[in-house]
Order: structure tokens, then C-alpha cells, then sequence
């Protein structure tokens, strides 16, 4: 059985010219494996992401025909059934650690909170969950992590932190949204390779959002290509160089090559056929 | 800004010591600055300082006297030293009418005025605050709505009209709380004899000295005006609550903690709320100061005998030193409470410790 099974999902918000639809029919189903969503800004892309963890706020609107994780209709699910899916089963890391984490609030507190608010732990056990999370991201000093700001860190230890606390709870699905775009390109390689393992060795599925084609063909199993709401194209991350659609191709074709031609890169032709 | 590397950052204490330096400093040139104001002031103004002491008989012989013992005759720097001198040692002049230091009369109006921004600030916060984030977290509904025209009603009717229809009402005609003044007269009487005197703030006094029915009393009369008051600071702090809450809710940090599946009580009063404080703080201390300074209005309906009605008398009696040493004091506490927000500031919000 699947770990997550989509089918028809739209999320609509409701503006003073009318319903705007951010997802317009979106399916896919995921097992224990990564699957990578790409798509230029403006596709839908993270709006799926939310719209699985239910975390779409009004005047936004969620409806799918199907969306089920691990057998758990989460369309039928309340509002407390589904805090106990996010907290415990679903997680999300997200793109800016700057934004993501509390500002006014020490990283040991947000990383023990879930374990003193949800698991009741005391304060000493959750202290020594979080700095075993804190290595398990390759933080060298993680006791002086614990009592900093997030002001303090760098991108690179703030989205580490961000990994750690999402990780803390152990949950079989890991969204990423974005969770290396705001890092500089070095960094980037390190916080992928720390959560690619962490993924390969928990045996969790991974939704990576992605506006990086090769990224995403690095380090994905298969890739939903996404363009105005809708998905235009599925397939296996080995064959995205081969793909088909004309506009992963367009896509594809955008990217500059080392030793390539100096040329002007050409554009990408949207056309409107693609997302009826 | 240092020029040495970060591990060799100075230690805590010796970052605390310099800011609390810096901030006294600061805080030295502000109140001198202040001083100069009110200085120049009573320079200015067209009362002669001397003939309003020895009346429009004295003769020539006196007047000069006068104006020799009040220094007028040295040069204005010298003067300024002087009066500066003497408001460090806290003389702030003697007032004219009453011939008692300007000091010591404030410090008997003072308390009256603090007791009632304080009891207005408590209930304007107790009430704004919740209401804003109520207000915030269902933005569009009848609750958010109730709010508004509420808040609205508190900026917009004028607080004189406010007290006179409170009193008629509530005094006149339900007879639910006391009428004008601190304390009915017959326990005003008392007040002297029965009770020590700590801090002259009735409520806290009596409180102090067991004597209940004296509190009940004093309570009864405070509550008015004192709800009055905090009703206009509601309206201010329910509504900037409400924007600092929306543009907080909104922040990514908040779509963090539901991933982690906080219940949405936590989300809104521990994570959004935190970083509300920082900008409430300045709010809410503006908000207090503008009530210190002595509401003239309020306190000359209800009869209070607070710093706002000491400062008018004092204006309509051209009494000079009464009005500048009112103004010093106004401009003083104006200064320590921003000073204490600035603090309380760093203290919520890390980044600008």
C-alpha cells in the first residue's frame, strides 16, 4: 500500500475578483521512496506540499476527490487528528531558516517543545533528544546550538536545526520545500547530503519541492514536472533528461552549461494548452 | 564595528556596564535638555517672576531685593547653572500662590495621578490585548467587527462627554460607584488619622493598613474614571494588537510550529505572541506615559487631585515655578518610561540585546 495517495487535488483561494486556483487536479501517490516536485515560481508546487499537511489558511480551500496517508482519510480527518499526523508522521522543512524559526525564542527551546508539550518528557530526557538530533545533523557543538537565537546561526546551521527539530519525532513522510534555496551553493551540498542520508536511513518517503532540475534528477526517484497548478509530466528522475512535455524540455534547455554555447539561453515558451 | 576578531569579544558584564553607561549618558543630556526647555520657557514668558511674588504695591526697595535673592540679576548662563543645581538637588522652585516647594506639592498630586493611569493601563491592557488577538485571529468575523466599533467608539467620543454621561449614569443614576473625588468626604476626614501614609496612592495605602471599607471606598471612586481612561487606551492597544498579531501570524516561523503540531492556543500565545511583546511594549509604555502626564479633563470632571489639574490651576494663577517644575516632572517620567521600555524591549526580543 502507499504512503500517500493524491487524487484531484485543488486548492483554491478565494479573491475579490473571484476563486484563483493555485492546484488545479493534481495526483500522484508515493511509497517509501523520494519523489521530486519541480516547476517554475508560481506552479503549485508548495501549495501541494501544505495542501498534504492540511496547512493551507483560509481564504484558502483544499478539496480532492482523494488524500489519504497510511490509510488515514485526511480530507475526513479533524482539525486534532490532524495536529497529531503533523506533529508525529508528517513533517515539513522549509525554504528560509531565517523565516522558519522563531526569532525570539533559543533553538533548544523550539526543539524540545514538541517533546515537553506532546510526549510529556521532562525537561533533562528532551534536552538529550535534541542534542542527539542536533549531531545527527553533524552540528559540532550542539550544547552552545541549544541555548542560541536563530539570529545567531548561519543559513546552513539554521536549516540544519530546522531538519533536526522536523526529524525529532521520527515521521514517515518528509516534505521539503525548498530546503536548500536560500543556502549559499556550498552549503547546500552539505545540508543535502545530511538529509539524503537521514532519509536513506529512516526509510522515510520524501516529497522534495524543487524549482532545480538536476537537483531534483540527483536526488529523487521519480519527478511530477508542474506548470500552472497542474502536473504536466511524471516520470523517473533517470529519464528526466530524455523527458518528453515540451515544457520540461523548455525547462531543461534554460539551464546554462559549462562549455556549452555563450549564446543568449533561450526562453520558455508558456503555452496555455499545457495546463488544460 | 570592532576591529577585534569575534572570539575575543569582551565579556558580558563589560557589554552590560558600557550600554548602561551609554544609556545614562543618553539619559543626562536628555533631562538637561529638558531643563533647558523649561528654563527658557519661564525666561520667555511675559510674567514677571518678581512682581507676581511681591504684588503690584511693593515698593521699588523690595522689588529689588527680591530680584536679588532670585538671582535675576546675574547672567542667564549663571542662572541656568543654578536653576540646573537646584533641580539636581530636587528644588524645583517655590510656588507662588501656596509658597510651599513645587517638589513637594507634586510629590502629594503625583500619586493620585499615577494610581489612576496605572489601574487605566492595567484595564486597558487586560482587555485590549485579548481583544486584538481575537480580534486578529478571526479577521472578518462579527467578533473582529465588535472590536473595531468598540475601538472606534474609545478614539472618537470625546472623554469629557464620556465622564459626564459615566457619572450620570453610573453615579447619578444606578448609584453603582462613587462620585467625584478620591474617597467620600466623611472618609476623607478619617483618611489622615486612620491611616499611615506610604506611597499616597489610596488603593495601595489602605491596603497596606487592612482598613477595607476604606479600599472598598477609594475603589468605588477610582473605577470610573479609572475604567474611562483604560477604555480609551483599550481602543489604541486593541487595535495595534491586531496588526502586530495578523502580520505576526503570517510569518513562516508560525506555519512551523503547526508542522510541529501545536495546539493553535500555543501557536498564537507563545510563538506569535513573543514576538507581539516587542512592538507592544512601545505601545503600551506611550500609551501609560500619556496617561502620567495628568488627563486635565478627567481629572477636572471627577474632581481628581492628580497632576493634570495641579499644572492647569497652576497656569490659570500664572504660578511659573509650579507649571515648569510640573513640566520637569511630566518630561521626567516621560524620559524613565521609555527608558524602561527600551529595557524591557531588549529583554523580549534577542536580537536587540
Amino acid at each position: 500500500m502507499s504512503l500517500l495517495s493524491v487524487k484531484n487535488l485543488r486548492v483554491t483561494f478565494e479573491t475579490e475578483t473571484g476563486p484563483v486556483q493555485a492546484v488545479r487536479g493534481v495526483s500522484f501517490s508515493l511509497g517509501r521512496e523520494r519523489l521530486g516536485i519541480v516547476g517554475e515560481s508560481g506552479s503549485g508546487k508548495t501549495m501541494t506540499g501544505r495542501a498534504v499537511l492540511r496547512l493551507i489558511r483560509p481564504p484558502g480551500r483544499i478539496e480532492a476527490d482523494e488524500m489519504r496517508f497510511d490509510g488515514i482519510d485526511l480530507m475526513a480527518a479533524s482539525e486534532g487528528q490532524m495536529r497529531a499526523l503533523r506533529g508525529q508522521r508528517i513533517a515539513m522543512v522549509m525554504q528560509d531558516p531565517k523565516y522558519s524559526l522563531n526569532p525570539v525564542m533559543t533553538v533548544g527551546q523550539q526543539l524540545t517543545e514538541g517533546l515537553r508539550q506532546r510526549d510529556r518528557l521532562g525537561k533533562a530526557d528532551a534536552v538529550k533528544r535534541a542534542l542527539a538530533a542536533l549531531e545527527a545533523v553533524q552540528i559540532r557543538d550542539p550544547e552552545r546550538v541549544m541555548t542560541a537565537y536563530p539570529h545567531e546561526l548561519s543559513g546552513g546551521m539554521g536549516q540544519r536545526v530546522m531538519i533536526a527539530m522536523m526529524l525529532i519525532p521520527e515521521p514517515d513522510l518528509l516534505i521539503a520545500d525548498e530546503p536548500t534555496s536560500a543556502l549559499d551553493v556550498t552549503v547546500q551540498a552539505e545540508v543535502l547530503s545530511i538529509l539524503d542520508a537521514l532519509v536513506r536511513d529512516r526509510g522515510m518517503g520524501l516529497i522534495f519541492i524543487s524549482h532545480d532540475l538536476r537537483l531534483v534528477a540527483r536526488f529523487c526517484d521519480r519527478v511530477l514536472v508542474m506548470y500552472k497548478g497542474r502536473v504536466v509530466e511524471e516520470l523517473a528522475a533517470s529519464d528526466l533528461m530524455a523527458a518528453q512535455h515540451p515544457y520540461t524540455r523548455g525547462l531543461l534547455n534554460c539551464l546554462p552549461r559549462i562549455g556549452g554555447s555563450r549564446g543568449p539561453l533561450p526562453g520558455l515558451d508558456r503555452s496555455a494548452d499545457w495546463a488544460v | 564595528m570592532t576591529d577585534h576578531p569575534p572570539d575575543t569579544a569582551p565579556s558580558r558584564l563589560f557589554t552590560v556596564a558600557r550600554r548602561l553607561g551609554t544609556e545614562m549618558f543618553t539619559l543626562a543630556i536628555t533631562l538637561l535638555g529638558l531643563l533647558a526647555m523649561t528654563f527658557l520657557i519661564g525666561r520667555v514668558v511675559p510674567i514677571d517672576p518678581v512682581l507676581s511674588i511681591v504684588g503690584e504695591r511693593a515698593t521699588q526697595e523690595q522689588y529689588d531685593a527680591v530680584r536679588l535673592a532670585l538671582g535675576l540679576d546675574e547672567p542667564l548662563w549663571k542662572q541656568f547653572a543654578i536653576y540646573v543645581g537646584d533641580a539636581v538637588q530636587g528644588d524645583l522652585g517655590t510656588s507662588i500662590r501656596t509658597r510651599e516647594p513645587v517638589l513637594t506639592e507634586i510629590s502629594r498630586y503625583f500619586p493620585a495621578t499615577l494610581e489612576l493611569a496605572t489601574l487605566a493601563t492595567i484595564i486597558g491592557v487586560l482587555v485590549g490585548v485579548p481583544a486584538g488577538v481575537l480580534a486578529a485571529t478571526r479577521p472578518g468575523t462579527l467578533a473582529d467587527q465588535i472590536v473595531r466599533i468598540v475601538g472606534l467608539m474609545g478614539y472618537s467620543m470625546p472623554v469629557f462627554w464620556l465622564g459626564l454621561v459615566g457619572l450620570l449614569v453610573f453615579y447619578g443614576q444606578l448609584g453603582w460607584v462613587g462620585g467625584p473625588g478620591r474617597l467620600d468626604a466623611s472618609y476623607e476626614m478619617m483618611m489622615e488619622f486612620t491611616i499611615t501614609q506610604y506611597t499616597g496612592m489610596i488603593l495601595i495605602d489602605t491596603a497596606l493598613n487592612g482598613n477595607w471599607p476604606m479600599f472598598a471606598n477609594a475603589f468605588s471612586h477610582i473605577i470610573l474614571p479609572a475604567g474611562l481612561l483604560g477604555y480609551v487606551s483599550m481602543a489604541y492597544i486593541s487595535r495595534m494588537t491586531r496588526s502586530f498579531m495578523m502580520n505576526e501570524l503570517g510569518q513562516e516561523y508560525i506555519t512551523t510550529a503547526r508542522v510541529k503540531g501545536m495546539p493553535e492556543w500555543r501557536v498564537i500565545w507563545v510563538h506569535a505572541m513573543r514576538n507581539v511583546l516587542v512592538p507592544l511594549i512601545t505601545v503600551i509604555a506611550l500609551s501609560y506615559a500619556y496617561l502620567l502626564e495628568g488627563s486635565v479633563l478627567t481629572e477636572t470632571i471627577f474632581a481628581w487631585p492628580g497632576l493634570g489639574s495641579y499644572i492647569t490651576n497652576a497656569l490659570f494663577a500664572a504660578d511659573m515655578p509650579a507649571v515648569l517644575g510640573g513640566t520637569v516632572v511630566v518630561g521626567a517620567v516621560f524620559v524613565a518610561l521609555n527608558m524602561a521600555s527600551d529595557i524591557l524591549y531588549r529583554l523580549v526580543d534577542p536580537r536587540a540585546r
